[in-house]
């Protein structure tokens, strides 16, 4: 038998796919420089041509919090441990990784998809992508964070050295929804426009912006139980901002949750990616 | 993936088998864009889908080393089955099964971006052909001097000239090796010079092991470039064989069409 001239041989079969789920997996260990390189491309494209560069991934949430600190604890005088720039600040780091990450791997998919019809990739890798993208804005933006609380006298704990765990649940998470509303939006474009509406929506019902205890009696079991962010967002908080270990009964609904949606997300996709490119 | 016993059930010498595939395309015969539009078609159970086969009931192998034709009218399918080489598509029904890896030229310089430089395009366009980081080390400086673009390469690619653009998409895709090279009328980059080179690349290609899938409505480049070519029409195969005897078949049904 002839051997094959390079180190890896390489075997296609369109009939031998028992578990898409499984072999997307695989090829995606294989296409690994694939989503390191998409990484680099979106972190390095994305502040190419401005001055400030990748020093606005840190001053983007900085303005935020100032605009919304004075707009919030200023109007409506809300009351939080410390100081709510701290408060404000740590809960937008988490919600903008969600929205943020979700929408890049929809639109990524979408329009970066004349790709697909040209060449294999690991359809993940799109998303995987917007995930580790996210993930370096996220360890940047600890640098204004840590610089907030010191300015805010928000007390430091060596707990703050955990936040990969509530990072690691966000990103599963964020993966698993980032993946189901980009199959929908493969087949139904108006996804796109209706999901930025929504997440605004989701964003005012999470407790981001505001303390839980502003929340009426009776609506609060509703939109903080029944929310996957708000787990997500109180994780990161309870370990950064309150300096806390999350107890179990806070640790495990948002464990449960993010592997849950990302097995769905996982599934669902890859069982539809092969039709993709009928689509896009 | 690299399942030992499929493999064998190829021959030595085959590294391309389609058997008996399909591709049908179903699309709803209205387009629906919105979840209100589509729920209300679908309640009134008037969701209707017409379908076509843009390849019906295909079969045909490639051998090593060989430059391999596909011609066809417009809308033969010659695409859509490169496609499925490529692995972009998945049959409705059928096999497809490849040895080796897919390098497809079909259009050059696809996926770079234009705030990077030439380098990270390169980079990155060699990491979606599924090579690693070392392997493209490896193989940098010879597509830089391939392509001509000199010390262009570490300046943007919005700079570039849309002839240095393609020549760099085409010397990625080139010089990465690959076991088999998709060319899907792509002999048009470029200035004569620079063809006459990638005309030599080629051929350098096919005296080594890698296999050529070739792609033209230019039936003497055919002739002198392939040893069998595959005629379609409608999605069937009106022909497989010797390439000199198709593309006289197929010249005999345009004259008579």
């Amino acid at each position: 038998m002839s051997v094959p001239s390079r180190a890896k041989p390489v075997f296609y079969d369109s009939a031998e796919l028992s578990n898409p789920a499984i072999e997307e997996l695989r090829e995606v260990w294989n296409y690994r420089n694939l989503i390191y390189q998409l990484t680099r491309r979106d972190i390095l494209s994305r502040y190419k041509r401005s001055i400030l560069g990748v020093a606005w991934t840190m001053l983007n949430p900085l303005g935020m919090m100032l605009v919304l600190t004075i707009a919030f604890s200023e109007l409506f005088r809300f009351q939080t441990e410390y100081s709510y720039a701290g408060y404000v600040l740590s809960g937008l780091m988490v919600w903008n990784f969600f929205s943020q990450t979700t929408t890049a791997s929809m639109v990524n998919l979408v329009w970066g998809g004349g790709l697909l019809h040209r060449i294999y990739v690991p359809r993940t890798s799109f998303a995987l992508a917007a995930m580790l993208t996210g993930v370096v804005n996220f360890i940047l933006s600890l640098v204004p964070l840590l610089l907030v609380f010191l300015i805010t006298r928000v007390p430091f704990s060596p707990t703050i050295l955990i936040f990969p765990i509530p990072l690691l649940l966000l990103v599963c998470f964020s993966l698993g929804v980032g993946l189901l509303i980009s199959t929908l939006a493969v087949y139904f474009p108006d996804v796109s426009e209706m999901y930025s509406i929504a997440m605004l929506g989701w964003m005012y019902l999470t407790p981001v912006i505001y303390p839980e205890s502003v929340l009426p009696q009776n609506y609060q079991f509703w939109i903080t139980h029944l929310n996957p962010m708000y787990y997500m967002v109180k994780l990161f908080r309870i370990v950064v901002y309150y300096g806390d270990l999350p107890s179990l009964m806070e640790l495990l609904p948002a464990v449960l949750i993010a592997l849950v949606t990302l097995a769905i997300g996982w599934t669902v996709f890859t069982k539809k990616a092969g039709e993709f490119a009928y689509r896009i | 993936m690299m399942d030992a016993m499929n493999n064998q059930d190829l021959h030595d010498d085959e590294v391309i088998r389609i058997e008996n595939v399909s591709v049908k395309f179903t699309a709803p015969s209205e387009q629906f864009n919105t979840f209100k539009e589509y729920a209300i078609r679908w309640l009134q159970h008037k969701v209707q889908h017409c379908s076509f086969l843009a390849l019906d009931q295909v079969s045909f192998s490639v051998n090593r080393s060989e430059v391999f034709g596909i011609i066809g009218n417009n809308g033969a399918g010659k695409s859509t089955l490169l496609k499925l080489i490529a692995r972009v598509l998945r049959p409705t029904s059928g096999r497809v099964r490849v040895r080796g890896r897919v390098a497809p030229l079909l259009e050059l310089g696809a996926g770079f971006h234009p705030e990077l430089s030439g380098r990270e395009n390169v980079y990155l366009n060699g990491a979606m052909l599924g090579f690693s980081r070392s392997e493209m080390d490896r193989k940098f400086n010879g597509i830089v001097e391939f392509s001509e673009v000199g010390d262009f390469i570490d300046a943007p690619l919005r700079t570039y000239s849309s002839g240095m653009w393609a020549r760099l998409g085409f010397s990625v895709a080139i010089d990465v090796d690959p076991d088999i090279l998709i060319l899907d009328e792509i002999l048009s980059v470029g200035d004569e010079s620079f063809q006459r080179k990638c005309l030599d690349r080629i051929a350098q290609f096919r005296d080594g092991d890698a296999t050529i899938l070739l792609v033209s409505h230019n039936m003497s480049l055919i002739e002198s470039m392939c040893k069998r070519a595959v005629w379609l029409d409608h999605g069937k195969v009106m022909g497989v064989g010797d390439a000199r005897d198709i593309v006289k078949e197929y010249r005999k049904a345009q004259k008579s069409a």
